[in-house]
């Protein structure tokens, strides 16, 4: 489904990905897991298209999305939940989850569908984005990019600073799409959360995957996150 | 004349000065509320419309009505595709960087006030007033023109607020203000909302000059004041903030009308400057300007 293949990436002179190799199934939800500065938000954000790749391509159902302008590539049915949420905070809950219907053509339809995934931010419509809780403002980013109906779902640590309940509607939210076919990469950082969900684990060390496992039949105390997670 | 209608005088001219200067302004604070560019050129814009209104007054045929509202059309819509295309070629290069949309915005300001040189010349010009219907009060009469400028401009004020508040591009438009990265994430295609955005600015610009140019006539320099005091307005108000911008403009027009007429019009600018001085000590952000983060 995506595929990226030997890229580089960075920030103007820095240079944070060097030959980075991954891909993603349909159905499948792939963990990334590596040390902060290891790049997986730098990766995500040159899937999404923000920063250039300056080499290597990235690729789609076998199309090159690489060299598209930024605003095309959620278009092509990639749903990013960035990092920190970024939610646009001094607009509604309901001028929000329009934003992410804009692809879509503003679609009733996948709006009601994503709504009753988190029925709670109905009851929030009319409120500013940045009043919201925690636990509601992470909802609202899922249910914002949910609204592309992506074939991929790039989640970028959203499981950050929210308590058990939360974690587990997230759980709950990912598994459900796994089961529609939607393709997720899931940069998550605790052990135990990324093995509920996780089909493979791929840990980043420096700009690049040093590993990818299976999820099935490993444990918390598995000698790889010791290596590139441990704390 | 007795005080009260001498006052009652005073504040209509004053509110005419408002109106103009809050069009004017929140073209400014458009821009930079969305884009965070600081647009130099602004006056140039303003001047722009002015003498465009003066040529299509000229060219067109007919009642004096008729080419106005013509200008009224035309003008904003040439001077904001003028803007839209400076975005594209040259702001959306520099990748908007403060400083150098700065010095961008300044040179375009001069190749803008030469344009008008070379084809306008060096002469203020007057368009005629679409009609001369004159208010007749008990203590003096009033020109209902410089009414129907202050309807006309409280009109398009209302309108701008509509498409921020309730049209699809304006909830592009305050989603690229909050975000621009996370914006083009959802597909917004952030460069034309960005010379949207710089064309609503000039257009307003240019608006408010066709209106003020039966009452002031068109001149290639006529750009400098207007940009001055949309400054002093957006820096009281807040900028980026559209509410903030009408209450300053209000203040600043009336405040200026009510001491030109009473006194002195360098006062007036005496005091606007002071309450400038005064915002930037002590509010900074402006009256309605949110603290940066
Ligand atoms: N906007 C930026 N400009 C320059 N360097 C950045 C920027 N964002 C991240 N970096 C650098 O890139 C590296 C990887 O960051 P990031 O991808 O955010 O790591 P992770 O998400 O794995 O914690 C870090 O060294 C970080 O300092
Ligand atoms: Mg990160």
């Amino acid at each position: 489904m995506l595929r990226l293949d030997d890229i580089d990436a960075g920030y103007g002179a820095v240079a944070v990905l060097h030959g980075l190799t991954l891909s993603v199934a349909s159905g499948e939800v792939l963990c990334v897991m590596g040390r902060n500065g290891a790049g997986k938000s730098t990766m995500l954000k040159a899937i999404i298209g923000q920063i250039r790749a300056g080499a290597g391509t990235i690729t789609l159902d076998g199309m090159r999305i690489d060299g598209l302008p930024a605003h095309q590539v959620p278009r092509h049915g990639i749903g990013y939940v960035p990092q920190g949420r970024r939610l646009f905070g001094g607009l509604t809950v309901a001028e929000n989850i329009e934003i992410g219907l804009m692809t879509r053509r503003r679609d009733v339809r996948v709006r009601e569908k994503v709504l009753a995934l988190f029925p709670r931010l109905r009851e929030r419509m009319g409120q500013m984005a940045r009043t919201l809780s925690g636990g509601e403002q992470q909802m609202l980013a899922i249910a914002r990019a949910l609204c592309l109906e992506p074939k991929v779902l790039l989640l970028d640590e959203p499981t950050e600073g929210l308590q058990p309940s939360m974690i587990t509607l997230i759980r709950d939210t990912v598994l459900t799409l796994k089961a529609e076919g939607v393709a997720t990469i899931l940069v998550e950082q605790r052990v135990d959360a990324a093995l509920s969900v996780a089909d493979r684990l791929a840990f980043m060390v420096g700009g690049r995957v040093a590993e990818v496992l299976d999820a099935g039949g490993l444990t918390p105390d598995a000698p790889a996150f010791a290596r590139h997670v441990g704390v | 004349m007795d005080f009260g209608p001498f006052l009652l005088l005073a504040l209509m001219e004053g509110l005419v000065t408002a109106a103009v200067l809050a069009l004017t302004a929140s073209g400014l604070s458009l821009v930079f509320g969305i884009m965070r560019v600081v647009n130099v050129a602004h006056g140039a814009f303003f001047m722009l419309g002015a003498v465009l209104a003066w040529f299509v007054a000229e060219w067109l045929p007919g009642p004096p009505a008729l080419a106005f509202a013509a200008a009224l059309v035309f003008c904003p819509l040439v001077v904001g595709a003028i803007a839209a295309i400076a975005d594209m070629a040259v702001l959306k290069r520099l990748n908007y960087e403060p400083e150098a949309t700065i010095v961008a915005t300044i040179g375009l300001l001069y190749i803008l006030e030469q344009a008008a040189l070379s084809l306008f010349g060096p002469d203020a010009r007057p368009v005629e007033a679409p009609f001369s219907f004159r208010l007749q009060l008990p203590w003096f009469g009033y020109s209902g023109y410089k009414l129907a400028v202050v309807v006309a401009a409280a009109l398009v004020l209302l309108g701008v607020w509509l498409i921020l508040k309730h049209s699809r591009a304006g909830l592009l438009m305050r989603a690229t203000q909050e975000d621009r990265d996370t914006a083009r994430a959802f597909g917004i295609n952030v460069d034309r909302v960005y010379a949207g955005v710089f064309a609503m600015g000039a257009g307003l610009a240019a608006i408010a000059a066709v209106l003020i140019v039966p009452i002031s006539q068109a001149h290639y320099l006529m750009g400098g004041d207007p940009l001055l005091l949309s400054f002093i307005v957006v820096i009281i108000g807040g900028l980026g903030s559209l509410r903030g911008t009408l209450v300053a403009a209000l203040l600043i027009g009336l405040s200026d009308g009510v001491i030109s007429t009473f006194f002195a019009p360098t006062l007036a600018k005496i005091i606007a400057t002071l309450v400038v001085a005064l915002v930037l000590v002590f509010r900074p952000q402006g009256l309605f300007g949110k603290r940066a983060a």
